[in-house]
């Protein structure tokens, strides 16, 4: 079963630098490609605006949180921080600058955000490990704080509730579930392109020399400084590209506190469940942990029926999230991916083991 | 010209709350020392005590007997994190093992909501948060009896924990596992006893801090964010020094409270939220190991 290189030889060194060597995975991607832009034929709209949607915005900011954390190796607890600045920088940007085209917007709030990140990034140059997840709590703090507190980023809502404009892009308004899907996945598949263009690129070795042990890859000729912050603002990049995503082709309405704690630690669960350092991983991980609550709830629905009360399968929930990352920590600290990786293994052997 | 009155009772009041996270703050210590794990889950440990307290209150026990059940359901809980989290998990990095903490965070957090409900709570422990009369009379000043009440435990707790540290056969292990977990083991130190230990006993100073915590804002699962507050404390006292926490929750009350009232209203208020924060980091910047932390030398 399934396919191996036999016969496929590198001849020269293009080749042998290509992003997919195999032409079994070209044609895989290819056909995942293709599936995934015919989707929105297939699937209703309940499908494409609760699961499909989100479900590329947070593979998106989970892999914003695998570049800091997988790749760099500096712990953060502030992604969702970084993500509000990218929505409320694309809310503004809207706002205030007329006929802006919608992936410019995107990208500028990305650039915001990024600028942001750099700022927060300072303090990891002093200081690794425990104490730079706290120094990134301040930031998760301080920007739900500051988003809350002046009413300049919310146009003075009284509500303090933004309510994200239409997407509009050459003139043509991106209203339905399935044109927002284009977009979301437009977006999505050429940053994830981008990504792992980076990881297996100069700039990721980088980083995973300073992840790997950072005296040593300033021995080596890296600049700290600049290799950490490269890593802090192209992480903040795509956590704020992904925050705008979120507000504008996801939830609508947005609230500064939407961005709280609670979705920094579901992002970096996304991040150990899916797979450290793989960007395969961001996106598994990103659906398990969106699908999981959902299948939770049916799963209790059908054993308990209705009468079930939603505190306790709430609290249930909590409990088997919390079991799971401890066992992905102990049994498979390198998460779903990794498992995908040994299935691909074991598949090329079997049926003849030896 | 300042009100030097109002001045002094903001700053005691600052100082006093400042206990309370060094109360909370000092769990976090423990633990770190004796298996370098930042344990994350302390917030919810504090939580899940004082809600366990309560709740067999509720059942009809007396506060005297409540009292030592859950604190065998901390030391319980305590050996089962050693059991079942530490010790598949021995010898993976810091981050690992924070990140498993967070895990056993919302694992304790589910539960204690399971078993005990989401309601808010009413915990009386007889001291009330009122002003003291006689402080009152005679400087104008507010001081509440039960922040002077919480700084006293503190104090008691800490004076307790450094006797036990320094004066007793296990808190030399204790000390003897912190300096070297391989060495330790080779003389002959019980290391799985010597984690289920400070784990128990973060567990029942957790339950005092949750019952501080709990008389003052009710018993709920706000509690779970104290700890998310005693952070910046470890960051400024250094997360191996017991002093350092007391010293530095001193100063993170004080500025919190005097930042909140003196410079708060320039930005609007509600600063108290990330101020400490701020303190934490700015304070890293200068000296990254903390007050009375142990400095860190790194080697290729």
């Amino acid at each position: 079963m399934f396919y191996r290189e036999a016969g496929q030889f590198r001849t020269s060194y293009a080749q042998d630098s290509q992003i997919f060597p195999l032409r079994q995975d070209r044609v895989g991607i290819i056909i995942m490609l293709i599936a995934a832009v015919m989707l929105p034929f297939v699937a209703n709209s309940y499908w494409l605006s609760a699961i499909l949607i989100p479900w590329l915005v947070l593979s998106l900011v989970a892999l914003g949180q695998n570049i800091l954390m997988g790749y760099a190796g500096q712990l953060s607890l502030g992604s969702a921080g970084f993500m509000a600045v990218g929505a409320f920088a694309c809310y503004n940007l809207i706002l205030r600058i007329d006929g802006i085209p919608f992936v410019v917007a995107v990208a500028l709030s990305g650039v915001c955000a990024a600028l942001v990140g750099i700022v927060f990034g300072l303090p990891s140059l002093r200081i690794r490990g425990l104490y730079l997840a706290v120094a990134t709590l301040a930031s998760q703090f301080f920007i739900v704080w500051a988003l809350d507190k002046f009413g300049w980023f919310k146009n003075y809502d009284p509500a303090g509730v933004i309510t994200a404009q239409p997407i509009v892009m050459f003139g043509h308004n991106f209203a339905t579930p399935r044109e927002k899907y284009w977009v979301v996945l437009a977006i999505v598949a050429v940053l994830a392109l981008l990504a792992k263009n980076m990881a297996r690129g100069s700039i990721g070795r980088g980083w995973m020399a300073v992840r790997d042990m950072d005296v040593a890859a300033e021995v080596m000729g890296f600049s700290l400084l600049r290799t950490k912050l490269q890593a802090f603002a192209i992480s903040s990049f795509y956590c704020g590209v992904g925050g705008a995503l979120f507000a504008f082709a996801y939830l609508q309405t947005v609230e500064p506190s939407a961005f709280g704690i609670d979705l920094s630690f579901r992002i970096l669960f996304m991040v150990i469940i899916g797979g450290l350092g793989t960007i395969m991983g961001s996106f598994l991980g990103a659906g398990f942990i969106l699908l999981m609550p959902i299948f939770l709830n049916i799963f209790f629905h059908t054993v308990f029926g209705k009468s079930v009360d939603a505190t306790i399968t709430s609290a249930l929930e909590q409990v088997i999230f919390g079991v799971m990352i401890i066992m992905f920590l102990i049994f498979e600290p390198l998460g779903l991916a990794r498992l995908w990786q040994l299935t691909k293994e074991r598949l090329r052997l079997w049926p003849f083991k030896h | 010209m300042l009100d030097f009155w109002f001045f002094l009772e903001v700053l005691v009041g600052g100082l006093l709350s400042g206990t309370m996270y060094a109360l909370v703050a000092l769990g976090f210590v423990l633990i770190y020392k004796a298996s370098s794990v930042f344990n994350f889950a302390q917030g919810a440990m504090v939580f899940f005590a004082v809600l366990s307290f309560v709740g067999f209150m509720e059942l009809g026990l007396p506060f005297w007997a409540a009292l030592p059940v859950t604190v065998g359901l901390m030391i319980l809980v305590g050996m089962g994190t050693e059991r079942f989290v530490l010790r598949p998990l021995v010898n993976q990095s810091e981050d690992t093992l924070l990140m498993a903490t967070i895990g056993l965070a919302f694992v304790i957090e589910g539960v204690a909501q399971l078993a005990w409900g989401v309601d808010v709570r009413r915990l009386d422990l007889g001291i009330r948060d009122e002003p003291i009369n006689w402080v009152m009379d005679k400087t104008g000043m507010l001081v509440s009896q039960l922040d002077v009440t919480a700084a006293a435990v503190a104090g008691i707790m800490v004076a307790a924990l450094a006797l036990l540290f320094s004066h007793t056969k296990v808190g030399r292990g204790l000390r003897a596992v912190a300096d070297d977990h391989a060495a330790a083991l080779s003389i002959g130190i019980p290391l799985k006893h010597i984690w289920m230990l400070v784990w128990a006993t973060a567990g029942v100073v957790a339950l005092v801090a949750g019952m501080l915590w709990g008389a003052r804002s009710g018993v709920q699962f706000a509690l779970v964010w104290v700890a998310l507050k005693a952070l910046p404390v470890l960051i400024i006292g250094g997360f191996t020094s017991v002093p350092g926490v007391i010293l530095a929750g001193l100063i993170v009350g004080a500025v919190e409270k005097l930042g909140e009232v003196f410079i708060g209203p320039f930005f609007g208020g509600g600063i108290e939220g990330w101020a400490p924060y701020m303190l934490a980091v700015l304070f890293l910047l200068i000296r990254p190991e903390g007050l009375f932390g142990e400095k860190i030398i790194r080697r290729v």
